[in-house]
């Protein structure tokens, strides 16, 4: 099995609609053991929908913006696992105000939040949880990422966001190079998640794939992203890293619609 | 009231803590002051306890306590 006795961490599960959700149950499928991470009140609700996994994993609290919530996960983990193989960031955030239109306006007090919450994070993840994946050897650190390279209908700040994430990653990469962690991200193509749900243009996102993907695009279907996720918390992309792996249906190779 | 709206009322009451005063079938998830992650919570408890599932996007479109119990009982739940 590709994940075979593997420890991972895995933030981000909200739904069983959630990326991450896939992530979780295609990495205990393929033999990893798997602990999550829940947020604010809707951890309750990763609580109930980690019953849905097989074996249903432990969720502990993690708000990324709190360094004593990283430090007491960490903690825990130590106690739990004497090394840790890989982590997945799937965490993003950013306030009405900062997505849906309304570029311009966005006050810096938003701005502040959606780069903390979904920027700055993936930094503090990987500082926080380095030493146990020096333990396993480097292990593995991968990010969620929405194509930065353009601009995009409502996405806003996010996309702001998600630039810096992008050189977020190759920092990391570089930073955790010498204990030999990977550090990567997937930039999927759109899909029908909470997330999703408070970006009021996503209908734009999902013509737009439809239009442009040559493999086609299901904005219903995370597996095809948590597969990719997969793959590179594996030890088969052992000289990958500081890379942004595109799983869309190829629609970022493509300058103007197909069909 | 149907088996289901009971068992429909029983979650809101024990899960959600609504007061079983604000509890009636033309009750909107907003007078019962659940919001959308509430509503998401619920949906997946309405799916262990009667065995069938709401979508997400169903449940955005829900408003009130009776929407619920029928768009439940067109899914075949039983309590």
């Amino acid at each position: 099995m590709l994940l075979e006795g593997k420890h991972l961490l895995v933030t981000g599960v909200l739904t069983d609609a959630s990326i991450a959700y896939s992530v979780a149950r295609l990495a205990q499928q393929q033999g990893a053991e798997v602990v999550l991470t829940g947020f604010g009140r809707g951890i309750s609700i990763t609580r109930r929908v980690a019953g849905r996994l097989d074996p249903p994993p432990d969720v502990l609290e993690l708000d990324v913006t709190q360094p004593e919530h990283l430090e007491r996960v960490a903690g825990e983990l130590t106690a739990r696992w004497d090394r840790l193989d890989g982590v997945v960031h799937a965490i993003g955030f950013a306030p009405p105000s900062a997505l849906g239109g309304g570029f311009l306006r966005t006050p810096w007090s938003d701005v502040a939040t959606a780069v903390q919450v979904s920027t700055y994070s993936f930094a503090a993840l990987a500082a926080a949880f380095a030493p146990q994946l020096a333990k396993a050897g480097g292990g593995s650190v991968v990010g969620l990422d929405f194509d930065a390279t353009v601009a995009w209908p409502s996405y806003d700040w996010m996309g702001v966001a998600k630039a810096g994430l992008e050189s977020c990653c190759r920092y990391v990469a570089r930073d955790l190079g010498e204990q030999g962690t990977r550090v990567n991200l997937v930039a999927a193509g759109p899909l029908r998640t909470m997330a999703a749900k408070s970006i009021s243009g996503f209908d734009e996102f999902d013509a737009a794939w439809t239009k442009r993907a040559p493999l086609g695009w299901d904005v219903t279907d995370p597996e095809p992203v948590a597969r990719v996720v997969c793959a590179l918390l594996s030890d088969w992309t052992p000289a990958v890293t500081g890379e942004i792996v595109h799983a869309d249906g190829g629609a970022h190779a493509i300058g103007a619609d197909l069909r | 009231m149907s088996a289901v709206y009971d068992k429909v009322a029983d979650i809101l009451a024990e899960k959600f803590g609504v007061p079983t005063d604000d509890i009636s079938p033309e009750a909107t998830f907003e007078d019962m002051d659940l919001d959308s992650l509430d509503l998401v919570e619920f949906a997946l408890a309405a799916e262990e306890e009667l065995g069938v599932r709401i979508s997400d996007e169903e449940a955005e479109d829900l408003k009130t306590l009776n929407d619920t119990v029928s768009l439940l009982e067109s899914k075949g739940a039983k309590a």
